[in-house]
């Protein structure tokens, strides 16, 4: 895949003002799927988790999924959308192997949510506001593996398998409104955008929320206009965006490719595009017009969707809180200073750090394991930290420290065999025998050996230059081979020289 | 032994139930009838007697040991091709499923099976529905058993000509437009299209989702009702499958029967269904009908429906769309036919392929109209008119159903017409259902049942009865009460005076028409 000639970020901001639009599909994580009882489970042997329903077998009807209902109207009041009394569901119709019915059950002009606004938090703390124009409820095609071609795309390829256990797997797509004005925070917004959808449907729990796993997708609408232009322009969507980080590079892409085009006369063709995340580049896929027909009408199968008020209301009494007001209020409850909670923020770790001060770590302790070692572990080892470890098991840590009966090295050998998938912290304490030697009189002997050697020391901590105790708690500890408590051998050692 | 085919579903209950003849007989007899007569009627295209016969020796079974599972359990039962059987193939009357095994049943074949009844075989059909003749059948056509050179009606022409031959003493069809109905009136039988969501759907291969309904055929209204008191009811799979708590048909046939049930009913008679597009003969006996209710105490009014007129071109935007989408799912990629490309080809080119082989001209022409109708730019002009249009028909119902109890019209404007006669017309074709089309468009429930012989061609007729959605015990009601003045009448069911038809060798006209090619005997 050949990298298009990009002009220079700073330079296409200077010409031109990007507009962009996102298309972000949620799985949600229901037990079934959307419109039949076949498992909504990712994994399994192909073709095994279906029904007749979701093969589109001769004769099958669709069935209404309520979990899903009620998922998608929670999704909704949390994006701060008003859900239809009335919606309906409507039959996309287009050929494609994936498609069992080749007609796809989506809403068209009666979605379940429209009118909402997120707000969005940049990296340096700015609010921005993205507003949204609906959330719909459809299926989930099934998955394509094309065999024997260069690419592993359609062309070129001697044949395909179809698998359709994600065949009707429900989704919610969420659709924002035209983005002005986000100008050079453009590539930040998109991935603090599809960043703050990803952590509302975490805190409502109705989705893995897994982009790896395609469990949240985000197609990114991106168009330039030279300044002072009125009307729009050509835009393209970007697809196969499979991380936060993909989100911002691909947009960062697209508005310089479009850029150097523009600049040199060309003109943008209104099409998808993929990403590559090894070329970091896209590609050309298929035209799109907005002549697009899939001769959309409403699903003769289905009743209109009509919650009840008493639903609607039952479901947002039962919100989490916004992200913004989330992080708000836990910045004041940690009293984290602005540069320590944006660094936890743009770690994505809040949520572990919340999961570890609930199981029992202050909030300092927390934010110092998951930034610190847990940080530097994952890191070495190319992995995510979320991946790791959970907040529990950092807090069972943290609370052998806190208890005295770890020091901060052992605490730290202990959680790299947490990790390490060893067992609990405190079956590993007691298998190694880590506990810190906490008998003064084992110390005050290791003490009086070390100033023996030492003699100069007791001196010099009576005229004040108390740093000299460091020499010989060092010793002390070497002694211990390291299973003491390094505060109380200095507390020892300061009481031998006052005596 | 023939003996056992003439007699009506309710009969061979009683006596199965009275042990003066058991399923095994009565399940033997129809078969030795369907291979007797069926290659000349070619109501089946799919009859397996092992299948059978094990069903009816498992309810003597039953029987005997004093757990039969119902009333009806052991009589035998034909099965329309369109409803999927896990035992027995289910096309359609389409190529494009030839020798499809589904893996499921039909919520109303469970319920068949439920029952105890007897699956007898898969009836003839016009491909998908699609037609009023069971010509459009890729399997060849059916016969008329009144007279062999003739249409059965469709689209279910081989359940009604089943019911009709003797060959089953009922049936399950399915109506979208009329293919119950009008079958029942072509055949001197009675068939019941019920208030949409009141059968289940589901296991129904879906021509025009808003409109399909599956319902009995029989030759006695009671028979309709028992049946249609086995079938129907809410069914989960199906979610627009109405909850309602459904009276006893056939308790509403039996007293509907009894002198004196008619006294007082109001049934109204729709003036737009008269006129020369009317044979003399279909409002002869229309018309004898409705003197005999007035004679018996109901009052006759005459009410008008003035959007009906615009049914047929409002059904015929509704269905091909509903049925383009419908039927996309036949493309080869996960069961059916699967055309062969030289070289392979693209998935394009072989969904392509398939579909122009599989698929016959009624279908490809009514998915072309309903592509159009749905295409963008379109779709206000035709799906959206077709829709306001429905909603005006149902607002005429609703007027009408305000004064009368009943409407009345007849089943279809003619008697059967020769094999070959319409099918270059599909106009006419379209134009059979004017009268049957407005109950789907509405969601109501119609029954027709046989009103006499017309006269100039010696062929039968029925009257359609149409109430108000969730009325179907009315009908049935009304039906029976009308039907035991025309039995006396005529000393029995109509189809007792059916002529005897010849079965040694399928007549001259047939010729003209494609030949049978019948799955008939597999498996």
């Amino acid at each position: 895949m050949a990298k298009a000639k990009l002009m220079d970020f700073d330079k296409a901001l200077e010409l031109f003002e990007p507009v962009l639009g996102f298309e972000v599909h949620v799985e949600l994580n229901t037990t079934t799927k959307m419109f039949s009882s076949a498992p909504n489970e990712f994994g399994g042997e192909p073709n095994s988790n279906v029904t007749p329903v979701c093969l589109g077998l001769p004769g099958s009807l669709p069935v209404v999924n309520e979990q899903a209902v009620r998922y998608s109207i929670s999704l909704g009041l949390a994006l701060g959308c008003s859900i239809a009394p009335s919606s309906r569901f409507a039959r996309k119709n287009y050929f494609y192997p994936d498609l069992a019915k080749n007609y796809q059950i989506s809403q068209f002009d009666e979605p379940i949510a429209f009118e909402g606004k997120v707000d969005v938090e940049l990296s340096d703390g700015r609010i921005v506001s993205v507003d949204i124009e609906r959330a719909h409820m459809e299926e989930d095609a099934g998955k394509l593996t094309h065999v024997g071609g260069a690419t592993g795309r359609i062309q070129g390829a001697e044949y395909s398998l179809v698998d359709y256990n994600r065949a009707g797997v429900p989704l919610v797509e969420i659709v924002t409104k035209v983005i002005y004005g986000a100008e050079a925070d453009a590539p930040e917004l998109a991935k603090a955008y599809v960043a703050t959808i990803r952590d509302i449907v975490v805190a409502l729990g109705i989705s893995d929320a897994r982009m790896e796993r395609g469990n949240l997708r985000c197609d990114a609408n991106v168009s330039l206009r030279p300044r002072g232009q009125e009307k729009l322009g050509t835009r393209t969507e970007t697809k196969n965006v499979n991380s936060l980080r993909s989100v911002e590079r691909a947009v960062r892409y697209e508005i310089q490719r479009q850029a150097q085009i523009l600049s040199e006369g060309g003109t943008i063709v209104q099409e998808t595009r993929h990403w590559h995340e090894d070329t970091g580049a896209t590609s050309a896929g298929r035209p799109k017009s907005d002549a697009d027909d899939y001769r959309y009408f409403p699903e003769p199968d289905l009743l209109p969707v009509e919650p009840s008020v008493e639903l609607i209301e039952e479901l947002r009494a039962a919100l989490p809180e916004q992200p913004a007001e989330r992080k708000r209020r836990l910045k004041a409850e940690w009293g984290f200073s602005d540069l320590e909670f944006q660094d936890v923020v743009n770690s994505g770790l809040l949520s572990e750090l919340v999961a570890t001060v609930s199981a029992g770590a202050s909030p300092q302790a927390a934010r110092k394991w998951w930034t610190g070692e847990i940080a530097r572990i994952a890191n070495a080892a190319d992995r995510e930290p979320t991946e790791l470890i959970t907040g529990a098991q950092v807090a069972e840590v943290q609370l052998l420290v806190d208890e005295g009966v770890l020091n901060d090295r052992m605490a730290r050998q202990v959680l790299e065999a947490v990790i390490a998938g060893e067992g609990s912290a405190r079956e590993i304490v007691d298998a190694k025998g880590l506990a810190v030697v906490s008998d003064d009189g084992a110390l005050i002997a290791a003490i009086d050996t070390a100033l023996a050697a030492q003699p100069d020391v007791l001196e010099k901590i009576r005229e004040g230059k108390v740093q000299a105790a460091g020499a010989v708690i060092g010793a002390v500890m070497q002694a211990m081979q390291g299973k003491a408590d390094a505060a109380r051998v200095r507390e020892l050692v300061l009481e031998r020289a006052q005596a | 032994m023939t003996d056992l085919t003439r007699h009506t579903a309710a009969e061979l209950a009683a006596q199965l139930a009275d042990g003066t003849t058991t399923s095994v007989a009565v399940t033997q007899a129809h078969l030795d009838r369907i291979a007797a007569v069926d290659g000349t009627i070619h109501a089946f295209l799919h009859v397996n007697p092992e299948l059978s016969l094990a069903a009816a020796a498992a309810s003597d079974a039953r029987r005997a040991s004093g757990k039969p599972l119902s009333d009806l359990d052991g009589v035998p039962l034909a099965i329309k091709d369109v409803l999927v059987t896990t035992d027995m193939p289910s096309t359609s009357g389409s190529k494009i499923l030839e020798g499809w095994m589904s893996p499921y049943d039909a919520t109303v074949v469970t319920r068949a099976r439920e029952a105890g009844l007897v699956p007898l075989g898969k009836t003839n059909m016009d491909e998908f529905a699609m037609g009023s003749s069971t010509e459009h059948s890729a399997y060849g056509p059916t016969r008329n058993p009144w007279d062999t050179d003739r249409i059965p009606g469709g689209s279910g022409g081989g359940s009604a000509a089943a019911v009709a031959a003797f060959e089953a003493p009922f049936a399950l069809g399915s109506d979208t437009g009329g293919s119950i109905r009008q079958p029942a009136h072509i055949t001197g039988t009675v068939g019941m299209k019920p208030t949409y969501g009141s059968v289940s759907r589901y296991g129904a291969i879906a021509l025009a989702s808003s409109l399909d309904q599956v319902g009995p055929c029989s030759r006695t209204v009671l028979d309709a009702a028992l049946l249609h008191d086995v079938i129907g009811g809410y069914d989960r799979h199906d979610s627009t499958s109405l909850k309602d708590a459904w009276p006893s048909f056939a308790e509403a046939a039996r007293s509907g029967a009894q002198p004196g049930s008619l006294k007082g009913l109001k049934v109204g008679v729709v003036s737009q269904y008269a006129g020369e597009a009317f044979q003399t003969g279909v409002m002869t006996r229309f018309r004898e009908s409705l003197e005999m209710l007035a004679a018996a105490g109901a009052e006759i009014v005459d009410v008008s429906l003035p959007s009906v007129e615009h049914a047929v071109a409002a059904y015929y935007l509704i269905l091909p769309a509903e049925a383009s989408s419908n039927l996309a799912k036949f493309d080869s990629v996960r069961f059916g036919m699967r055309a062969t490309i030289a070289g392979g080809g693209t998935v394009e080119q072989v969904m392509s392929a398939t579909r122009e082989a599989g698929f016959g001209p009624e279908v490809k022409r009514r998915i072309i109209l309903g592509t159009y109708a749905l295409s963008a730019g379109y779709y206000d002009a035709y799906y959206g008119s077709a829709q306001k249009v429905r909603t005006l028909i149902q607002r005429d119902f609703d007027q009408a159903f305000a004064s009368v109890d009943v409407l009345a019209t007849p089943t279809a404007p003619t008697t059967a017409w020769k094999l070959g006669e319409k099918l270059d017309d599909p106009l006419a074709m379209y134009a059979q259902d004017i009268a049957t089309i407005p109950a789907n468009l509405a969601g109501i429930p119609g029954i027709s049942i046989p009103s006499g012989i017309a006269p100039e061609d010696g062929l039968p007729v029925g009257i359609q009865f149409l109430a108000p959605a969730r009325h179907d015990a009315k009908l049935y009601s009304v039906a029976a009460g009308l039907e035991a003045l025309l039995h006396a009448q005529w000393g029995g069911p109509l189809t007792s005076q059916a002529p005897d038809f010849d079965t040694a060798v399928p007549t001259q006209s047939a010729r003209s028409v494609s030949p049978t090619q019948s799955t008939r005997g597999g498996a």
